[in-house]
């Protein structure tokens, strides 16, 4: 029986009358309420959810589905504006606000009947690599409670409470990576600007994907960095992704930067054969804090390719090795600029402060904004100013270009794939995080997963192995502009090779059995 | 009405003090605009004479349905916010879409004033806070505007009698697209300030104009010219009375051979008439201020049209970084000419600049030229038929309906009609003298059935809109010319007999 993907074998069970939309959704309704510690998601659309599952279920009864991800229970994350739920973007800025449209993402999705759950946690205003630094607290990584991680995992101490022992998700989009991973949903929106979508994927043990720039829209997505943003997409299982991307890709009149030719969408071939495929390893990608686990499991994963026939060679990517400071200037400064609209006029936080309209910006602003925004607004604004606008923002641009031209150049030689690890650890424990801020950690964090937003390349997290301590490590394939399809055949072959273990969730056991068996069944069978 | 008034050819002498509200601390000595566009003040150091500069920063509302990037509706006085997209309020998540038309009206406009048109053009972010522009940025054109190195000629008359009039050429520096921002109303009493984002996001052009004007009556003359363009186009209604076009002047003074002064910027002049006052006040001003020793500073003055001076005024964006970065959300705007035109491509979507080339409307000077070859009329005739709304139109109606030599006939458009609208502040189209009207007493003037002191007198009755015909009141005032070699005897002999005393005086003389 050919491998299929999770959203197809529900939409065939939903189609056969096996499960109902509605019951569908209650069970990831009560899965979200046992797995609440978790802290994925800030809004949970109960009443909207159940509606639109009751829509959904008539149309299967009439035999009338809108197509594959008709009644599938999805969730978004929370810098998504949706028409009718708060979008906070785990701000206080926006606590509370709720958007009169819908992201055209997000409108895409509920024209082929997904159920929308709810929103989920990030990093305010998706600044981060943890999701750690939101109003709303951390999210907290499923693998946590898993039986895997909990075996091998032995506090150091009697005083040190078990409780500490929970490790982040990544981020920015980790609520979205552990709604997927907790089996409270079957796919999640994130965004990737720098890699926030596959480094919590990595994290969490799911797949990650981060389309190339401009085959989805941005209009709705509440910008990072404008020229890097993407939606990214997250899955349990590459057909999933693959399904989720066909049905939101494509030109949107209300996103300029969008392609204008249409997209087709498109089913995943089997490979069986991965001979004629080149894959490429970038050298730089042997990053200085490397774990020696990770770099096994990527050895793995090129001997796997090679042993099949493939041709796996090395290459250089010279420039990527400034990318961390080439971002920093560029991501700054944009957010400096799309942050100035939040100023407490039209719309969000508005501080009591009334002596002048200065006063009330200003006050507005500190209330509303974490001290990382505001870190980055600060940042953004020095590289802007006319006397320095040369000197770091032209020449971060340049250093951009070279950084997008070594992809060219590699992709120009023959090679098909880069592989890459995409983390440069495993999960760490929130408490070791939170010892370093958030910029260091961001600048860590994103090294091997930015190149590709800096040049606007498809990229995808694979989850590949278990760590020592029992947590996912995952690897990233990049692959040419607009060759998704291409990307995600290898990482389909990549995923059906390495048989990435399932998450052993004894507290989500316990409190539903029912569902979480199957699921179970549905993604493994 | 700050628009009318201002027909004609510069009427007004280069010199201060014609007209306006006298500005009592500043003294007559004048500087004056020759012919040859230098100054002529007599300076009491006897130093060589003072050289203005000024140059013009014009903003014209592109004339569209939408706005510049969203699909809100464009139009004057409608109820406040109503007029507002999820875009134009900064909603988060929105996105920019270049709305083909004002990309169009800039292209023409371009055309219009010989620039060359730059076929890719960018976007940028200029980044200042302020309550009325919600994205705390403005989307414009700093680097790569779409229009650019053009030039705009103007006449204007160097005396007040209309016969010597001189035509000069200002440069054009640029034309860029960007938005308008909303308006701001500010409650003193209950110290409030309301927003009013109905203007926000309405299109904008920008036509930068290189200081090569030396007084108000030139700046004057060459926004007049510039306003019957962008008209004539239909880019822009134009009218500043209602904000469509904002004048803000740079001027400087400084001896021949030097570099130029330090210059101010004189914002808030709402119309034609009041730019050249603005203008020469300034340019005034500087000169005092520096015979007396001090210095100009590079400020911010808005004109005060009832006490007719400038005043320094706090800057809204005060003397700030703009913090300019490329617009991340808008592709380089491409535009194609016939060579370049991709074959494939869906022409809804491209904007080709030959095609719009091609269809551009006769332009005022153009205009004016026919109407001196065709009948027969002088240039400075021309200038005025064309500067003021609808008389063109009018002239040609009468034309048509009068046996009137053309030549002949736009002395009494210009002199009795045009002064009378004047007088009144009526428009050419508020005349309540139609053309048919006018052309029919022309037709007894021409016939010789009146004279021409008649039908002046005629004239004066038609204004009173009774609605009589010209014949009508020359009936019944009778005011008809006599033909009758025997009728007019009789009249003189009539006249004769009854003043004896006086005819034998007169003999006797």
């Amino acid at each position: 029986r050919p491998q299929r993907g999770l959203s197809l074998q529900v939409s065939a069970a939903l189609k056969e009358g096996r499960v109902t939309a509605t019951e569908l959704c209650q069970r990831c309704l009560s899965l979200i309420r046992s797995t609440k510690f978790l802290n994925a998601y800030i809004t949970v659309a109960e009443e909207t959810a159940l509606k639109q599952a009751e829509e959904s279920e008539k149309r299967y009864r009439a035999g009338q589905q809108l197509g594959v991800l008709d009644g599938i229970p999805i969730a978004v994350k929370d810098n998504f504006n949706t028409a009718g739920i708060e979008t906070t973007c785990a701000s206080n800025m926006l606590k509370g606000y709720i958007s009169p449209y819908n992201a055209t993402v997000v409108q895409k999705l509920l024209d082929q009947g997904a159920v929308l759950l709810g929103k989920t946690n990030l990093d305010e205003f998706a600044m981060g690599s943890g999701s750690t630094d939101g109003v709303f607290g951390p999210v907290r990584n499923p693998w946590s409670y898993s039986r895997q991680y909990k075996k091998k995992s032995v506090p150091k101490s009697h005083s040190e409470d078990k409780e500490s022992n929970w490790v982040i998700t990544g981020g920015s989009s980790g609520g979205s990576a552990a709604a997927v991973s907790s089996f409270t949903c079957f796919a999640a929106l994130g965004s990737d600007t720098g890699g926030s979508t596959r480094n919590p994927a990595a994290h969490c043990g799911v797949v990650g994907l981060k389309p190339t720039y401009g085959l989805i829209s941005r209009h709705g997505l509440i910008p990072l960095v404008n020229s890097m943003d993407v939606p990214g997409i997250l899955t349990r299982c590459v057909d999933d992704a693959a399904v989720v991307l066909g049905s939101l890709a494509g030109h949107d009149p209300k996103d300029s930067t969008t392609i204008q030719d249409d997209f087709k969408p498109f089913e995943l071939p089997n490979l069986t054969d991965v001979r004629k495929l080149s894959i490429g390893i970038p050298k730089e990608y042997h990053a200085p804090g490397l774990s020696s686990e990770i770099l096994a499991v990527w050895s793995k994963a090129a001997d796997l390719f090679e042993n099949a026939g493939a041709k796996v060679t090395e290459v250089s990517l010279p420039h990527t090795r400034y990318s961390i400071v080439c971002y920093h200037v560029l991501c700054t400064a944009e957010v400096a600029s799309n942050m100035a609209r939040f100023d407490g006029l039209e719309y969000g936080h508005r501080s009591d402060m009334n002596k002048s309209t200065e006063s009330m910006y200003a006050a507005t602003r500190r209330e509303g904004f974490n001290d990382v925004v505001r870190g980055r607004i600060l940042s953004g604004n020095y590289f802007l100013l006319k006397q320095n606008y040369e000197n770091y923002f032209i020449k971060a641009q340049k250093v951009r270009r070279l950084i997008a031209n070594d992809f060219v150049k590699v992709f120009g030689s023959g090679v098909d794939i880069l592989l890459t690890p995409t983390t440069l650890s495993d999960a760490v424990p929130y408490m070791e995080f939170i010892k370093e801020d958030n910029r260091t950690r961001s600048t860590q964090d994103d090294i091997l997963t930015q190149a590709a937003n800096m040049a606007g390349l498809p990229a995808i997290n694979v989850p590949a192995a278990l760590s020592e301590r029992g947590l996912p490590v995952g690897l990233q394939f990049i692959g040419r502009s607009f060759q998704e399809k291409q990307l995600l055949t290898v990482a389909k072959w990549f995923e059906k090779q390495v048989k990435f273990p399932m998450i052993q969730l004894e507290e989500v056991k316990r409190h539903d059995n029912d569902v979480f068996q199957h699921q179970k069944s549905a993604s493994f069978s | 009405a700050a628009a009318r008034g201002c027909g004609g050819v510069w009427h007004q002498v280069c010199q201060r003090g014609a007209g306006g509200p006298s500005l009592a601390p500043r003294g007559q000595r004048a500087f004056t605009c020759n012919a040859r566009g230098g100054a002529v003040p007599a300076g009491k150091s006897g130093l060589a004479p003072w050289v203005p500069v000024v140059g013009l920063e014009i903003h014209a509302q592109i004339s569209s349905n939408s706005k510049l990037f969203s699909g809100s509706q464009v139009q004057f006085a409608a109820p406040p916010n109503s007029l507002v997209s999820f875009f134009d309020a900064s909603l988060p998540g929105t996105l920019p879409v270049l709305n083909r038309r004002c990309v169009e009206a800039a292209v023409m406009t371009g055309l219009a004033l010989n620039c060359s048109i730059n076929k890719k053009s960018l976007f940028d972010r200029k980044h200042y806070y302020y309550a009325d522009l919600p994205a705390g940025y403005q989307i414009t054109q700093q680097r790569v505007p779409i229009a650019v190195n053009g030039s705009l000629s103007y006449s204007l008359c160097i005396d007040n009698k209309m016969s010597r009039m001189v035509t000069k050429t200002v440069r054009i520096k640029q034309i860029q697209l960007e938005q308008d921002s909303g308006k701001s109303l500010h409650d003193d009493t209950r110290s409030q300030t309301l927003i009013d984002l109905n203007r926000a996001g309405v299109g904008l052009m920008e036509v930068v104009m290189e200081p090569d004007m030396r007084c108000g009556e030139e700046a004057a003359a060459a926004v007049r010219e510039l306003q019957l363009i962008l008209q004539t186009l239909g880019s822009s209604q134009a009218v500043m009375a209602e904000g469509q076009l904002r004048v803000d002047a740079n001027v400087s003074v400084h001896r021949p051979g030097e570099p130029y002064g330090v210059r101010t910027e004189v914002k808030n002049i709402n119309s034609i008439r009041f730019l050249a006052k603005a203008v020469d006040y300034e340019i005034q001003r500087q000169i005092e201020e520096l015979e007396n020793g001090g210095t100009i500073l590079n400020e911010t003055r808005a004109f005060d049209s009832k006490l007719g001076c400038t005043i320094p005024i706090r800057d809204k964006e005060g003397k700030q970084d703009y913090r300019f970065m490329p617009e991340p959300n808008l592709p380089p705007l491409i535009l194609y000419n016939a060579k370049s035109l991709p074959a494939n491509m869906n022409h809804q979507q491209v904007v080709n600049i030959d095609w719009i080339h091609e269809r551009l409307p006769d332009l005022p000077s153009v205009k004016r030229a026919k109407l001196v070859e065709q009948y027969g009329i002088l240039p400075e005739h021309s200038f005025t038929l064309v500067n003021e709304d609808g008389l063109t139109e009018f002239f040609e109606n009468v034309v048509k309906q009068t046996q009137m030599k053309p030549s002949k006939a736009i002395g009494w458009i210009l002199n009795d009609l045009l002064s009378y609208l004047k007088q009144h502040s009526l428009t050419v189209k508020e005349s309540l003298v139609s053309s048919f009207l006018l052309a029919d007493l022309l037709n007894l003037l021409e016939k010789k059935e009146i004279s021409s002191t008649a039908a002046k007198q005629v004239l004066a009755e038609l204004w009173k809109g009774e609605g009589k015909t010209p014949l009508e009141i020359v009936k019944e005032k009778k005011l008809e010319l006599i033909q009758n070699q025997e009728e007019l005897e009789q009249i003189c002999q009539a006249v004769i007999d009854g003043q004896e005393n006086e005819v034998i005086m007169m003999v006797l003389e």
